[in-house]
């Protein structure tokens, strides 16, 4: 049954993600890219990761694609892409250049193993309770100073945001001859 | 036949594969970064695996921080895309954005 999970998610993953790079149409894009973190979730789920999977089902699959899909909405740009190329050889320069990457990462990972120290920060079956609350106790008792760190790197991320997404008063011609509006907009001049 | 460990690894090379393939073959920035988002998902499919094949939580918890990262990121990417569609009103390419070209 393991092995039948596997393989339909993993097929199904591989299929949505060859969507997201080939379906010409962005909203098309991301709803493969949908149906690939849906199938991740079930592989998460597969190796025993409950917590992982939920959050990957509600960060991913719903938040993340919900803030693409509304830019895509928000921005107008659902129509199809001319699928030309800016350079020669592009398109076969980059799908070599995946194929060697791939190649790269199934040789090495064919021929040299894995060789740390098995459950150096808690084993996934050592003490009581279920898989949430080890990744509870690790995440707050290991990592307790990375995770404040997220909180400052969540707000960086903020400010940022809105400070990019404020409009400007500035239109494009003023910047392209180099003359500045008011002083508040020179703030956020490139 | 079970399923090994190998077998996700392999899965996630490939699923990293096909996203870093994407980012170079698109040009559309939305998809660009959802190539990004799938390069992202394929390390945390290996992160996972390494937790069950070493047998070691760490893994699991590494994954949240990866989202994070990845959630921070796609904020601020999202903010730099709606501020450069005002700016050059509905060219949606990465081809477009050159003012930094010599």
């Amino acid at each position: 049954m393991e092995t039948f999970l596997f393989f339909v998610a993993a097929g199904l993953a591989l299929a949505g993600a060859l969507g997201v790079v080939l379906n010409r149409n962005p909203v098309h894009s991301a709803l493969s890219l949908v149906l690939t973190l849906l199938t991740i979730a079930v592989l998460f789920l597969l190796q025993g990761a409950e917590l992982v999977a939920a959050v990957q089902v509600i960060v991913y699959a719903s938040a993340i694609v919900v803030l693409f899909l509304f830019v895509i909405m928000l921005l107008g740009v659902d129509k199809e892409e001319s699928l030309g190329e800016p350079f020669h050889f592009q398109r076969p320069a980059a799908v070599a250049l995946g194929v060697i990457a791939l190649a790269e990462i199934v040789f090495l990972a064919g021929h040299e193993w894995a060789t740390g120290a098995h459950a150096t920060r808690g084993g996934l079956n050592a003490g009581t309770g279920g898989n949430v609350e080890r990744v509870a106790r690790s995440l707050f008792t290991d990592f307790v100073w990375a995770f404040e760190i997220t909180a400052v790197l969540l707000v960086l991320a903020v400010v940022g945001a809105v400070v990019l997404a404020r409009r400007s008063h500035l239109s494009p011609d003023d910047i392209e001859n180099g003359e500045p509006g008011d002083s508040e907009a020179e703030v956020v001049h490139p | 036949m079970t399923v090994t460990g190998s077998y996700y690894l392999t899965f996630a090379a490939v699923l990293f594969s096909i996203g870093a393939v994407g980012l170079l073959l698109r040009r559309n920035v939305l998809v660009m970064f959802m190539c990004v988002e799938l390069m992202l998902n394929a390390v945390n499919v290996t992160f996972v695996t390494f937790s069950k094949m070493l047998d070691d939580i760490s893994g699991q918890t590494i994954v949240f921080f990866v989202l994070v990262v990845a959630a921070a990121e796609v904020a601020v990417g999202l903010a730099i895309i709606v501020a450069i569609f005002r700016r050059r009103h509905g060219s949606a390419t990465a081809d477009d954005i050159d003012l930094l070209k010599g």
